[in-house]
């Protein structure tokens, strides 16, 4: 008999006045009877719309019905045939956009609560089940990997699965990519991310930190001395923006990558690491998205006032609606229709507050949202130590600096064509280093897509 | 894991290590610059490769023990290791096509100009070296310089060793002579740097400055080394580190370089007391 609830079973959360002063995770997770009850909400309609929703094809229905059976080990392993990463999707994914958006049950009420049991399922794994997976043996081919975010960890795994000799090779001293310098501990633990890499490792998968392709090795040595018969690029989007108004150079003004980076991943919030970060009293971030809020929540926990910047209104954040509420819980003001202008500096060039201007929205542009343009007159300063550009993020120049042949877009993008493949034979990209900054799962369809088109190309050679 | 193959203590505050790292050494080229992180919990701190030798597989770093990293870095020995080391990061330095060029090194600067004075000297160039310290307890590499270099002034601020004074004297004084310079490399303090350019401006000589600022990543990620330069934003990882001293704006350099000053002083006032009571 189905839960016939219009909606979803809540799942607790840290209390709001604790989580200004801790980086633990916020949201709790199901129980076993939360879990069961909101699983029981699920119709298993025939067409299984929410399925068409989930980019990397999830068969939602079947291990829901495993949920509700009391068969979560089932359930994972259902999860798992599609997805490489249940535990990091099942928290980040933007569920509401994608399988939840399609769910039948959305329409006279919320829909289920898949992203909520996904994660309990892979929860629940991670600590009941013993990892038996040993490495499948070698097929002799040698694939690299350059890049351990969603999507290098996705086609790495999917690669070793098919018996392919995978490295992967990551910039930066730890595996995980903008999971684990992006993210911020309280959305998605560090030790959530890393288990799913240890589960990669004992699949035999081989990981080499500190090296930096187009640095270290090129895509041509990679292939043509080392041997590897393919390579798939999965760098990213890594490269900040700024928005080129006067004052952005001033002390305490920060990219929202390395404000997060310090925090994320070297833990400058914690007293043994060596990484300083300014402690803000008062911080404006600017910008509407997902990383905005992540800053913005960050900064609030190491004590300070923030005020998020937009210039458009709270219709059109770019943010998931979640994290704009756990925003607001935890006691973060918004500015909607204000766009700064300059940061202002005292005598030691540290930042003191920014000028902004009111906006209003006009017309849609080109992207479909409404046009913010500027109210004559109506500059305004609002103090700040600490300014976070939260704009966005374009492809990282290394690999197309060093790749000769290489063809990308005017921005910066890898072109590639649906299956992953680029300009060069052999050599293969997906993720954002694609598409420009996009979501996880969407980066994990990518690494999907091109590992089975690696395992084509290597066959048919 | 990195091991520390050998160290050398080049004065009482600067040291030198070669490290074992035979992938970044192999592609190793003058005016690069590597990141190392001590310990689990280290910082990521970047420093210009001083050198390095394919065969043995080591990057030589040189380093002046400023910071909590610098002085972790310093109390290990030949034999332990480092955790991370990753590079070479940063374009190397432009050194094709030139007769004759001025290097301008100060303090443990001259670490990273010396390998691009000894590529110019090894490319057929006339080099001409000024390096300064600021006491003849703090000269470092003097030898190594004179075998590359034609014409060799070492200077002091108080005059204990070489001639008296700041490097732009006998720079001026060169240029004034009639030297003439196709370029000029100036590696060492950012002050040093701006008026090293200051100097060669009004000659109109090409005048190239290394800079090193704060960075996390050191491929473009982070976005915290960034620099204006003729009026722009550059990041100095990828677009650098070199750039032409004419353009950078030094000042904004020196605020944005002291951001953490007080977050260093109090760590490494922290760990030098520990050490103390350590040693009782």
């Amino acid at each position: 008999m189905a839960n016939l609830s219009p909606v979803k079973q809540p799942m607790l959360l840290l209390n709001a006045e604790m989580r200004a002063e801790t980086f633990e995770e916020v949201a709790l997770g199901y129980s076993e009877t939360e879990a069961v009850k909101e699983a029981e909400r699920c119709l298993h309609c025939k067409n299984m719309p929410c399925v068409s929703g989930c980019p990397v094809s999830i068969q939602i229905p079947d291990f829901i019905k495993m949920i509700t059976e009391n068969n979560y080990e089932g359930a994972y392993q259902k999860i798992a045939e599609a997805s490489a990463l249940p535990a990091v999707c099942g928290r980040v994914c933007p569920q509401e956009r994608q399988c939840e958006k399609n769910c039948v049950r959305g329409i006279k009420g919320e829909a289920v609560a898949i992203g909520r049991l996904e994660r309990f399922v892979a929860d629940y794994h991670n600590n009941h089940a013993v990892d038996h997976r040993k490495p499948v043996p070698s097929n002799g081919h040698k694939v690299a990997v350059i890049g351990s975010g969603p999507s290098g960890l996705t086609c790495a795994g999917e690669l070793r699965r098919m018996g392919y000799d995978v490295t992967v090779f990551e910039a930066l001293h730890i595996a995980g990519g903008v999971l684990v310098y992006g993210i911020p501990e309280f959305r998605l633990p560090k030790r959530t991310v890393q288990k799913e890499i240890d589960g990669l490792l004992k699949m035999g998968v081989k990981i080499e930190t500190n090296t930096v392709i187009g640095k270290t090795f090129t895509i041509n040595e990679l292939m043509n001395e080392q041997g590897f018969d393919a390579v798939f690029v999965g760098s990213g989007a890594g490269l900040p923006k700024f928005m080129k108004i006067p004052g952005e150079n001033l002390r305490g003004v920060y990219s929202a990558n390395e404000f997060l980076t310090r925090i994320n991943l070297m833990k400058a919030y914690q007293a043994d690491s060596s990484t300083p970060i300014m402690h803000p009293g008062k911080t404006i971030v600017v910008g509407g998205g997902n990383v905005a809020m992540d800053a913005a929540r960050c900064a609030r926990r190491l004590g300070s006032h923030v005020t998020v910047v937009y210039r458009r209104t709270k219709n059109e954040l770019p943010a998931r609606k979640e994290e704009v509420e756990h925003a607001v819980e935890e006691g973060i003001e918004f500015s909607f229709l204000t766009n700064p202008v300059k940061i202002n500096g005292d005598e030691n060039s540290s930042a003191v507050s920014v000028t902004c201007q009111k906006m209003e929205l006009s017309e849609a542009d080109a992207s479909g949202r409404a046009r913010p343009v500027p109210v004559p007159h109506s500059d305004f300063d609002i103090e700040a130590d600490v300014v976070i550009m939260a704009l966005g993020t374009s492809p990282n120049p290394l690999i197309k600096s060093t790749t000769e042949g290489l063809e990308t877009q005017k921005w910066g993008g890898i072109v590639a064509d649906e299956t992953g493949a680029t300009s060069i034979p052999g050599v293969f990209a997906g993720g954002d280093a694609v598409t420009g900054a996009a979501t996880v799962i969407l980066a994990m369809g990518a690494g999907k897509t091109a590992a089975k088109a690696i395992d084509e190309y290597i066959k048919s050679k | 894991m990195f091991e520390i193959k050998s160290k050398k203590c080049l004065n009482p505050t600067v040291t030198m290590m070669d490290i074992y790292a035979p992938n970044v050494a192999k592609k190793a080229k003058p005016g690069q610059f590597i990141i190392l992180r001590v310990d689990s919990t280290g910082e990521r701190i970047p420093l210009t490769i001083a050198g390095r030798d394919i065969d043995d597989g080591t990057v030589k770093i040189i380093f002046q023990i400023a910071g909590r990293t610098t002085f972790s870095l310093n109390q290990l020995n030949e034999g332990d290791f480092i955790s991370d080391f990753v590079g070479p990061l940063g374009n190397p330095t432009k050194l094709d096509g030139f007769k004759k060029v001025c290097i301008v090194g100060g303090g443990v600067g001259c670490a990273i100009a010396l390998p691009v004075a000894q590529q110019l000297y090894k490319n057929g160039c006339e080099v001409h070296s000024i390096i300064g310290f600021r006491n003849k307890d703090l000269v470092i590499l003097e030898d190594e310089f004179k075998s590359v270099s034609s014409k060799l002034t070492l200077m002091t601020d108080d005059g204990s060793a070489g001639r008296k004074g700041v490097v732009t004297q006998p720079l001026k004084e060169a240029i004034d002579q009639g030297e003439s310079y196709d370029e000029v490399i100036a590696i060492g303090p950012l002050v040093m740097m701006k008026f090293v350019a200051a100097t060669t401006k009004p000659y109109n000589i090409k005048t190239t400055v290394s800079m090193n600022p704060i960075m996390i990543d050191g491929t473009g990620m982070c976005g915290g080394c960034r620099l204006t330069v003729g009026g722009e934003t550059k990041f100095a990882c990828v677009d650098g580190p070199d750039f032409d001293g004419f353009e950078v704006d030094f000042d904004e350099a020196m605020k944005r370089g002291s951001m953490y000053k007080d977050f260093e002083r109090h760590a490494y006032d922290e760990q030098c007391n520990l050490f103390k009571k350590e040693v009782k």
